[in-house]
């Protein structure tokens, strides 16, 4: 039967504008603000999670040393070169001895001139000696000659006094020859000090080390403190980790470490914490810790660099059974923590203790939840008591986002 | 009793359809010219929503961080969180800047935050939240990032641990969250020839490179290098209080501005795209007039081509409100086939434009009375020509 060409017409028009508000009505439903929100869910499930410490730090040397003179003074000679390695007790630089050895020259002219006088007062303490025997004898006889009447008894006292004049003169003579004595051990000393600055002014390496700066050169004059050259152990080589105080619960010496250097992004090497330190930084609220290396990268070089930044990690023993929850699902609502459960369909809003949390960002759920619960994971928008949600499989196509 | 309108459009329905389309397509045009609108007014409410503040804390007499530079220093958040009636307070660092994208540039907002306080993303579609205080970022679907990606930031990289949707700054720029730290280092750092040039100048001044006093220079250096600063503090109130309540402590007793969300909104809806809303707003109405001009034109001539007909039927004796609404009829099935092709021509074009468009459902509505009154607006011309057509002319 063929159609009338009036109804085909009309049939077209109709499927036309059927078409067209099924499309509205699509529109209006799927898109906009009376679309269902698209959410993506997961279960609660049991399961443990080990929690780890992240951190940034900078390599340092727990060992190093800034040589440099005692006194201010002017640098004569630097022998060594930043990234020379030392032995203890090697000459490293010089200073400048400016009259030193004037002054050393001239002690030992004194110490000559001591020594002389020293003579002297050994031969004046003979001639006391000398003395005193005549005066002496002579005693003795005008003693033997005054018994027999011979002499007046005014002449025996002038020959007493005598006695005691040599006496006194050997006191004297002995004790300028222990004062030159002591003149030669003031100058001794003196000349000791002396060459002992003199000595100070070799700056010699205090212990195995490397050069990591040269900071003055011959000509130079720098001040009593200041270095002029500086040493480090490169066997003693550390990070300074820096952790938030908010996220180191748990960080104590002793603790595993995967240390990565900028230097080598793709390397991870192992480490120990050494020291937490008592002091945190109340400024960047941050703790600082110091992670030993367990072995420091081989290399032409020191395989390490002080003041290089490197990223720590550090495994914390994974915690006792307990739910799990991706912290995607925590959300905020009205001041609170939680979670959106759905139940028999609908959405609530359910707070939840949370516990620990791992760097994956998995985290424990200690209480509000209970296992097998259905909790939204991702959600298009936010999400409102009751709003209405269609359940996806995925809300970002795997691999890349739109 | 037979439709005298939907006969006349069986006759030539193909131009009809056609008309119709084309109407729907210019009001598909006008209705995604609003949906620009709002969707920058939603831009804007977007970042309010997201930053989860009730009150914004900035450096003293700025407008804060989204119209102008605001700068104080990061322990200002902890008086602030002292202050009677504050929840929670959190600072936070923004920063719009490029990033390369696959050897391309894209323009993003930095956004330097605290994990799980304001001004963090609420919720994500992809990956998870940053858990480590360094190096992570979560990032808008928009800026086309995929999770593992890396995003490279001045001098460090970044990978893309999370996705989330529909944060965007008020220019509509999409959002790259990053831990608070690494932001300030970001914006507030310098750059690398930079920092080496300053160090040269502070060597070359002999107030700090004094000889005798060895460290000086070193202490001067590190000084210069360090960034303390944020952008704002967001604060969240604690229930109970009313955030006029808790601003006025903080605005009286810490010398800072505080803005509340109303004040904020102020901010971001009608000062900042107050020119862009203008001048969308003309476009809206020189497409109104034009949309109009044409219906009125397109029911004209229609009518015009059926002046013969029209006066058979008076010949007859139709009653002049029969022709009337005849054309009435068509004019308002133009506007109404015009309307559904536009709606649906707006949301299907809708999501491809570079920045949002919010189709509002009452704006649809809106719509369709305008274009519905459009329309009868318009046919009264052609129905006063076609009432004043002379029956003779048929036989004439």
């Amino acid at each position: 039967m063929k159609m009338n060409p009036q109804t085909s017409r009309r049939l077209l028009l109709g499927g036309l504008a059927l078409a067209l508000v099924a499309a509205l009505a699509f529109v209006a439903l799927r898109t906009g603000p009376l679309a269902p929100i698209k959410v993506q869910v997961v279960e609660v499930k049991k399961g443990s999670v080990s929690p780890a410490i992240f951190g940034i730090g900078q390599v340092e040397a727990q060992r190093s040393w800034m040589v440099g003179p005692t006194v201010a003074g002017r640098v004569l000679g630097v022998k060594v070169d930043v990234g020379q390695a030392v032995l203890p007790g090697q000459a490293l630089a010089e200073m400048d001895p400016v009259d030193l050895d004037q002054r050393l020259a001239a002690l030992d002219a004194s110490l000559a001139r001591a020594q002389s006088a020293q003579q002297a007062s050994g031969a004046q303490v003979a001639d006391a000696q000398a003395r005193r025997a005549l005066a002496a004898a002579n005693l003795k006889r005008n003693e033997d000659l005054a018994r027999q009447n011979f002499i007046s008894a005014g002449a025996l006292e002038a020959r007493s006094q005598e006695v005691a004049s040599a006496n006194a003169g050997v006191a004297a003579a002995q004790a300028n020859l222990g004062g030159s004595a002591q003149d030669i051990t003031r100058l001794r000393a003196e000349r000791a000090a002396l060459a002992q600055q003199r000595g100070n002014l070799k700056l010699v390496a205090p212990a195995a080390a490397v050069v990591t700066a040269r900071e003055a050169e011959a000509g130079t004059t720098v001040v009593a403190g200041q270095a002029v050259l500086r040493l480090m152990d490169p066997a003693s080589l550390w990070v300074k980790l820096r952790v938030d105080q908010g996220r180191s619960a748990g960080l104590a010496p002793g603790l595993m470490a995967r240390i990565t250097l900028r230097s080598r992004p793709g390397e991870t090497l192992a480490g120990q914490v050494a020291r937490v330190e008592p002091l945190a930084d109340s400024v960047t609220e941050e703790r600082l810790a110091m992670v030993a290396f367990d072995a420091l990268p081989a290399g032409a070089s020191l395989g390490a660099s002080v003041g290089e930044m490197a990223e720590v990690t550090l495994q914390l023993p994974a915690t006792a059974q307990s739910l799990l929850l991706p912290n995607a699902a925590v959300v905020q609502h009205e001041g609170q923590t939680g979670v959106w459960r759905l139940k028999d369909g609908t959405l609530e809003f359910a707070p939840v203790t949370l516990g620990v949390q791992g760097l994956d960002g998995t985290v424990q759920a200690l209480g509000g939840l209970d296992e097998g619960d259905t909790v939204v994971l991702y959600s298009q928008t936010a999400l409102k008591p009751g709003a209405r949600i269609a359940v996806v499989e995925q809300l970002v196509p795997a691999g890349g986002a739109k | 009793m037979i439709s005298l309108a939907g006969r006349d459009i069986l006759h030539g329905w193909s131009k009809y359809v056609l008309t119709g389309l084309g109407l729907g397509l210019l009001i598909g045009v006008t209705l995604t010219m609003a949906g620009v609108y709002r969707g920058m007014v939603d831009d804007a409410h977007a970042l309010l929503a997201n930053s989860r503040a009730d009150l914004w804390v900035v450096q003293k007499d700025t407008q804060g961080p989204y119209a102008e530079s605001s700068s104080i220093k990061d322990d200002v958040v902890r008086s602030v969180r002292g202050m009677p009636g504050v929840a929670a307070a959190a600072n936070v660092a923004y920063l719009t800047m490029q990033v390369q994208k696959g050897g391309q540039d894209q323009r993003v907002m930095v956004v330097g935050m605290e994990p799980g306080m304001p001004g963090a993303p609420g919720y994500l579609v992809a990956g998870r939240h940053i858990t480590r205080n360094h190096y992570e970022a979560v990032a808008d679907v928009k800026t086309g990032f995929a999770l593992g990606d890396t995003v490279r930031i001045r001098r460090h990289h970044y990978t893309v641990v999370g996705l989330t949707r529909r944060m965007v700054s008020s220019g509509g720029d999409p959002m790259l969250f990053v831990p608070m730290k690494d932001a300030q280092e970001t914006q507030f750092l310098k750059d690398n020839d930079a920092i080496v040039n300053d160090r040269a100048r502070t060597a070359a001044n002999p107030a700090f490179n004094r000889p005798g006093s060895p460290g000086l220079l070193e202490a001067v250096q590190a000084l210069q290098t360090s960034s303390r600063n944020v952008n704002a503090v967001l604060v969240q109130i604690a229930p109970g209080f009313t955030p006029e309540q808790v601003a006025e402590p903080i605005r009286r007793w810490k010398h800072l501005s505080v803005y509340t969300r109303d004040g904020m909104e102020d901010i971001l809806v009608v000062k900042l795209i107050a020119n862009s809303a203008k001048q969308i707003g003309m476009f809206l109405v020189i497409l109104a007039i034009v949309s109009a001009a044409i219906v009125a034109f397109i029911i004209y001539t229609m009518t015009m081509g059926k002046l013969r007909e029209i006066a058979v039927l008076k010949l007859i004796g139709t009653r002049d409100r029969t022709i009337a609404g005849m054309i009435l009829q068509q004019a308002l099935g133009l506007g109404l086939i015009g309307f559904a092709v536009g709606k649906v021509a707006a949301t299907v074009w809708g999501p491809a434009f570079p920045k949002y468009v919010l189709l509002l459902p009452g704006d649809a509505v809106a719509g369709l009375v305008a274009t519905l009154l459009m329309c009868a607006l318009a046919s009264t011309l052609a129905i006063r020509v076609a009432l004043k057509v002379d029956p003779g002319a048929a036989i004439g």
